[in-house]
């Protein structure tokens, strides 16, 4: 009787699976996460992820956490980034007007040569708290796929809108300005 | 006399160290660099990602350090310091060796030798059959052609 199948072609056949397998996998790793941008979609308020890294500056570590009680606008950005120069005078000019009451902005700088970071820093006159994610761990936690991406956070933590691409006047008084009436 | 010796020896010790410096730096070039590196945001390495602004800086940050004659190792720590691990492209770069790092390059050679192995003995069950396929040897078909050669034998 002749054999139906023999080792090769099931050899080939389980080969072509697992590499399918693999791609598979390596698409649904790829995809970001998007819970906090479905929760913002239901008017949902879904907690803040945890970040603590180092600050650009070089002295010590900074979180989120130390900001708890303030209204936190969460910049993701990078000094490559082309439509980050546009945003940075605007955040500049947030962060003063949201400092006295009770809010922040608080940048982290993502995948970047540290000098060429505090190099644009300075050029934009940045005085607000900066953070270095050097190599991209926080981006999964919040979902981030592009530069900038911001989010704006209530006072208690939890993520109220976000944006993904620059920030702009409108936004940032939609969304800031209602969340800075808040208590905690 | 080994005093004149001694002087001549400085002196020409003097006159090459420049040039023996100068012919040690660069130590490595942005080439032999952009393929061991990747670039992070592209996810590619960095000789592939051709217009990406990101790509471009680290570019950047590697010819100053090759500017500096620093060494092609000195140059990957000082990337991995800025943009940690993952931009190394290299299994085994790390310098963790972890079992990773040994099956990404024993697994394809050994997928390589199973699959010329396969092709051989199937190439070779082939030619048998072909072989015992060919006319004359076949008894079946032998068979019928007598038979039909009797019947049309006038």
């Amino acid at each position: 009787m002749r054999r139906v199948l023999s080792p090769i072609p099931i050899a080939v056949i389980l080969g072509v699976a697992a590499l399918v397998g693999l791609l598979a996998y390596g698409l649904s790793a790829n995809e970001p996460d998007r819970g906090i941008e479905h929760a913002i979609a239901k008017g949902e308020r879904k907690r803040a992820p945890a970040l603590e890294l180092p600050r650009l500056s070089g002295g010590g570590r900074g979180s989120l956490a130390d900001q708890r009680g303030n209204v936190v606008v969460l910049n993701f950005w990078a000094s490559w980034c082309v439509p980050c120069r546009k945003e940075s005078p605007l955040l500049e000019r947030w962060h003063a007007r949201i400092s006295r009451r009770g809010g922040t902005v608080l940048g982290v700088d993502v995948l970047d040569v540290s000098s060429d970071a505090r190099r644009f820093a300075r050029e934009f006159g940045l005085t607000y708290p900066m953070l270095r994610d050097k190599d991209g761990d926080t981006l999964d936690a919040f979902g981030v796929i592009a530069y900038p991406e911001t989010f704006v956070i209530d006072r208690s933590g939890r993520i109220a809108a976000s944006r993904r691409g620059p920030v702009d006047e409108r936004f940032l008084r939609r969304q800031v300005a209602p969340l800075l009436r808040e208590r905690s | 006399m080994t005093r004149a010796l001694l002087l001549v020896v400085v002196a020409v010790a003097l006159a090459t160290a420049p040039s023996a410096l100068a012919a040690d730096c660069p130590r490595t070039s942005l080439g032999d660099i952009e393929d061991e590196v990747m670039c992070p945001v592209c996810g590619t390495p960095l000789n592939l990602a051709e217009d990406a602004p990101q790509a471009e800086r680290e570019r950047a940050f590697i010819q100053r350090l090759i500017d500096r004659c620093r060494s092609k190792d000195q140059i990957k720590r000082a990337l991995v310091g800025q943009f940690g691990e993952q931009v190394l492209a290299l299994p085994g770069d790390e310098g963790d060796d972890s079992l990773g790092d040994v099956l990404v390059y024993v697994v394809p050679g050994v997928a390589i030798l199973l699959a010329a192995v396969g092709i051989a003995l199937r190439a070779t069950r082939w030619r048998r059959r072909r072989r015992e396929a060919a006319p004359g040897t076949a008894p079946v078909a032998s068979k019928r052609l007598d038979t039909d050669m009797e019947r049309y034998d006038l």
